[in-house]
């Protein structure tokens, strides 16, 4: 298995996988006055190293899944760039959008709804390696080579419908059907935050075991801190559509830079009724993505929120190797003028 | 196996002692819950006892399909009539509820009782403003004029900490957050000052920073009007935040209780200690989790017997036998596993 | 292939003995064979077609054949079976030679309208929104004038006659049909299925055949289904107005309205054309939701 990896590794493994360059995203707003736009992903930069798992926090809305299907092409981005292993996507000189979907695969939150309901399973996961030209039977053989990969009988699973299959067996299905076409890199955009506890379990200490054996990459997208502090070696932190913070896993969890980072740390129930949080970290709800405030887009909730907060947008400090940990703040910044900044 | 591992108090004895029946404000027993289709029987809920006292908040704890939100209705008789067979008793401030005709029923439910929901937009009105509507539950169970029930609406978002709550009352329910719309409810579930909560889930579709606003929100609220309450859950953290006791649900049936404290940090059974072992805290990033295996069992076809049984990794013989009956290592601690002598004895070495 | 750590956990459900290995197809036909109640009213379906195609050696008189002293006879009369018509013909042989036309009548508009509208609408449902906005609002003109009419204002100027009428009829029935489709393409469409397809790489043509034509189809062959009925009667409405099948061919819907003159004479008789629609109608009917409940694995 690791020698085809090998082989489609063109840059060597010091290249990044994966770079995201100012990747921006706007919708028009639904409803509202013409002019609005949802800055569901606005200016992300990120590198994603060969065989890391990177994850991806924030709370509803702050545009995770939205970065997923940009990444995959499966929206068009308003601007910015994505390198591939050196290459740059749908560039002239680069590698096409097809290659790309050979690469990336990706697993979705909801279970249910991501596969055909009137497709027995294997043959969701035979679609793959059909599709890339196997024929049927070849693909359905591989389909059901993979679905033992990820724990489940073909003879028993493979013929049944989706809705015959619980939560977690879904997902070892879509999991199945992602690998199906041998990607190098996976995008798991909530894959276990439907699950059930249990179950979650069971589906993150299979990733991890098909991660090792495939010589996968993982972007890990979750609202769990628990599960990402798990499974990722570095992570990012967004809110409202921009990267807040990013850096690796540890010292984010240990010593988080951002005070929306902070937050998000506190706000986690703390698994001990000796010692219950009294006060809420922060107050208010995340403001909408419509027009989202000025500057830096925590200032409304942030308490060391100062008036440069709200004139010129921090930035994400210079981010140079891997386990650089940079966060988008003025009280980082010297130059910034916030009474806080560290000298 | 031939001496029964019984402990050394009697469950009777327990009832006796802890919660006499005048104290408690709620008091189940034996609650079953079946729907019944021309196809199948569904067998909900399957023998659950528990009660409440006046000011104590009770977490029920189980995982997806186990039940919680099947009693929750059945205490206040929510569940589809036609199809719902309940059995056991369920009394509420010495009411039978499941004696109530209709009229007593109304006024149980959002006057002694009040619930809340996960999801607020399936309980509030969309075409009517916040203040219209807290103010018509007002005057339903209060009676009064309406420019009071107003008042109180205002007085109630103020209490749930709506900022701007004089400017909210005339908001309807999708002009408002997720977080506020949720604190809307509240408000309306506290109009009439109930003295019991029901709350399913009510904080599982908010995001974290909102979640942890309101459950202490919720904490200090029942902890001022004293309110018994019952928050079901799924999410251990959430219930470390709240709850005074813990009762774990699984397929059915209530299989520890405790409080929280002593659940959390001693599980007595094989499923919360699975439970807990597989909630992702913490762990080592080195080794896997330890996960329980399998999946809960189909409520359509309850076999005999324990029915953790086929996930266990200590089953043995007996766990197929039948339900093993409720058994106390303390006043109030209590699961209901073969093992639990044993466990309990391993516990206190 | 070395087995990695995380491999089978037992599941709760390992013991039940599901050993099917066939593919959707495969499982409607089969569920389609072990439902009675279709196969038996798609007997009487096929029993109605084969009426149609044989009807030259089934009828006992020539249909055409009119007789001024044996008008209006009752049922029984000297060897007419189901008596005559107010021409004096035998109503058995032109109800046997009338389900030609009205089958014809039924289906190809039908059919025609099922192909075009349900293409143009799996395109509308999930082409980009300017696509959509052109089909859709085009057929929404269509939609606004009433069935009726609209087939009556076709045919009318296209001129009468069986083609011409079944012609109207198809036109009359492609917006509804696009419609439907539009809507069950657009509802699949949005699901994440379709999305993890498109991430496996697979074109668009691909991705309608094997991802969306099932999930349509269903909604689309009720709906099919219930309009053959509604063109049977369409049909014959515009039969009655001189636009569709031309007298003196044998047509149920024709039939239905020249008899409905005679209804205190011969009552029984006039209720057979009548019989003949709304059993080949219900006949398709509960056919078709037999097929759409076994294409409905879900259930
Ligand atoms: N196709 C679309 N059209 C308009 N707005 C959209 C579209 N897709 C997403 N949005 C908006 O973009 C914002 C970001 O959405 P996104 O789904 O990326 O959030 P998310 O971080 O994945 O949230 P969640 O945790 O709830 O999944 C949201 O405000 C959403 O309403
Ligand atoms: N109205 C109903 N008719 C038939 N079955 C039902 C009905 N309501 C619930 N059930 C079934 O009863 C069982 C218990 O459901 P319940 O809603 O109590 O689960 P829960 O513990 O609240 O789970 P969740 O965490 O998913 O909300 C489930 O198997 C469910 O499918
Ligand atoms: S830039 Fe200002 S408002 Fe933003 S997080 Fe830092 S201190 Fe708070
Ligand atoms: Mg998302
Ligand atoms: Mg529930």
């Amino acid at each position: 298995m690791s020698a085809t990896a090998d082989q489609r590794d063109i840059g060597g493994p010091a290249q990044p996988l994966l770079i995201a360059r100012n990747l921006a995203k706007h919708f028009a707003a639904r409803g509202a006055s013409k002019s609005a736009r949802v800055r569901a992903v606005d200016d992300v930069s990120f590198t994603l190293f060969k065989g890391e798992t990177l994850g991806i926090v924030g709370e509803s809305g702050c545009g995770k899944s939205t970065l997923a299907r940009l990444l995959l092409h499966l929206i068009q981005r308003d601007s910015g760039e994505l390198i591939f292993d050196g290459e740059p996507v749908g560039a002239p000189r680069g590698i096409t959008v097809a290659a790309l979907r050979r690469n990336v695969q990706m697993v979705f939150q909801d279970s249910y709804s991501s596969l055909n309901p009137r497709m027995p399973v294997q043959d969701s996961v035979a679609f793959g390696p059909f599709v890339h030209g196997r024929r049927k039977s070849e693909a359905r053989r591989a389909a059901r080579d993979m679905l033992v990969k990820v724990g489940l009988n073909p003879d028993l699973f493979g013929p049944r419908y989706p809705h015959e299959l619980s939560g977690g067996q879904k997902q070892r299905v879509n999991i199945a059907r992602a690998l199906a076409i041998e990607p190098r890199m996976v995008i798991l955009d909530e894959a276990v935050s439907a699950l059930d506890k249990s179950v979650e379990a069971q589906v993150l200490n299979l990733l991890r075991a098909l991660k090792q054996q495939f010589n996968l990459t993982y972007l890990f997208i979750s609202h769990d801190l628990n599960v990402v502090r798990y499974i990722s070696d570095r992570v990012l932190v967004m809110y409202l559509g921009r990267v807040v913070e990013l850096g690796p896993s540890e010292a984010i969890f240990i010593q988080p830079l951002h005070p929306y980072t902070r937050a998000l740390l506190g706000s986690q129930p703390s698994m001990d009724p000796a010692h219950r949080i009294e006060q809420p970290p922060v107050t208010g709800d995340p403001p909408s993505p419509i027009d989202p405030p000025s500057g830096c887009r925590f200032h409304p909730r942030c308490p060391f929120a100062e008036p440069v907060c709200a004139q010129r947008s921090p930035e994400l400090g210079a981010w140079r190797e891997r386990d650089s940990h940079v966060a988008a703040c003025h009280m980082l910044d010297p130059a910034s003028g916030h009474s806080k900044a560290m000298q | 196996m031939n001496a029964e591992p019984i402990p050394a108090i009697s469950a009777q004895q327990i009832a006796g002692t802890a919660f006499g029946h005048d104290e408690a404000l709620v008091e189940v027993r034996d609650l079953t819950v079946r729907f019944v289709t021309r196809e199948t029987t569904v067998h909900a809920v399957n023998g659950v006892n528990f009660s409440v006292r006046p000011g104590e908040v009770l977490c029920i704890l189980g995982e997806s399909g186990s039940g919680k939100s099947v009693t929750l209705r059945a205490m206040m008789r929510l569940l589809p009539p036609r199809r719902t067979r309940i059995e056991g008793s369920i009394a509420i401030d010495g009411q039978d509820v499941l004696a109530l005709d209709k009229r007593a029923l109304g006024e149980l439910r959002g006057g002694l009782v009040s619930m809340i929901f996960q999801e607020p937009m399936t309980a509030l009105d969309p075409v009517y403003t916040i203040g219209t509507q807290i103010a018509e539950t007002v005057l339903r169970h209060k009676g009064g004029s309406r420019a009071a029930a107003r008042a109180r609406a205002l007085e109630l978002l103020e209490l749930v900490k709506i900022p701007e709550a004089a400017r909210r009352l005339d908001n309807y329910p999708h002009e408002l957050s997720g977080g506020l719309r949720q604190r809307a409810m509240i408000a309306m579930a506290l109009s009439c000052g109930p003295r019991l909560l029901l709350a399913d889930e009510p904080t599982t579709a908010l995001d974290a920073t909102v979640q942890i606003q309101v459950l202490i929100l919720l904490r200090r609220l029942q902890r001022e009007l004293g309110m018994g309450t019952i928050f079901v859950t799924h999410d251990l953290g959430v219930a470390a935040e709240i709850a005074d006791r813990i009762a774990v649900m699984y397929a059915g049936r209530i299989v520890e209780e405790g409080p929280v404290a002593d659940v959390l940090r001693a599980p007595l059974h094989p499923y919360t200690q699975g439970l807990l072992a597989s909630t992702v805290h913490g762990q080592s990033r080195e080794r896997d989790i330890e996960a329980i295996p399998g999946s809960p069992p189909d409520l359509r076809r309850l076999a005999a017997g324990c029915a953790f049984a086929p996930r266990c990794g200590l089953v043995q013989s007996e766990c197929h036998a039948a339900m093993p009956e409720p058994r106390y290592t303390a006043a109030g601690r209590m699961a209901r596993c073969v093992r639990i002598t044993q466990a309990a004895l391993a516990a206190a070495e | 292939m070395s087995q990695t750590a995380a491999l089978p956990a037992t599941f709760a459900d390992e013991t039940s003995p599901a050993e099917r290995v066939r593919g959707y197809w495969g499982t409607v036909g089969y569920r389609l064979r072990h439902d009675p109640v279709t196969l038996f009213f798609g007997a009487i379906v096929l029993l109605i077609v084969l009426m149609a195609i044989f009807a030259p050696l089934l009828a006992p008189f020539d249909p055409y054949k009119e007789s001024v002293v044996l008008r209006l006879k009752p049922w029984g009369y000297r060897g007419h079976t189901l008596g005559t018509d107010e021409l004096g013909r035998d109503l058995l042989s032109r109800l046997i030679y009338g389900a030609r036309s009205s089958l014809l009548m039924g289906l190809v508009p039908v059919a025609i309208a099922t192909f075009l509208g349900g293409t143009l609408g799996v395109i509308g449902g999930y082409a980009g929104r300017r696509v959509n906005a052109v089909i859709m609002r085009t057929m929404d003109v269509f939609y606004a004038f009433p069935s009726v009419l609209l087939a009556v204002a076709i045919s009318g100027a296209m001129g009468g006659g069986m083609v011409n009428g079944m012609t109207a009829l198809a036109l009359v029935f492609i917006p509804a049909m696009c419609r439907v489709a539009e809507t069950a393409t657009a509802q699949v469409r949005s699901l994440d299925f379709i999305e993890a397809a498109r991430a496996t790489g697979a074109g668009t043509l691909t991705i309608v055949r094997y991802h969306v034509l099932g999930n349509v189809l269903g909604p689309v062959f009720i709906y099919a289904s219930s309009l053959v009925s509604v063109s049977i009667l369409l049909a014959s409405g515009l039969s009655f107005l001189g636009l569709g099948v031309k007298p003196p061919t044998p047509d149920w819907g024709l039939m239905l309205s020249t008899l409905r003159q005679s209804i205190y004479v011969v009552p029984l008789s006039c209720a057979l054309p009548g019989a003949a629609i709304f059993v080949t109608s219900i006949c398709f009917n509960l056919v078709s939701d037999g097929i759409r409940s076994a294409m409905d694995v879900r259930l």
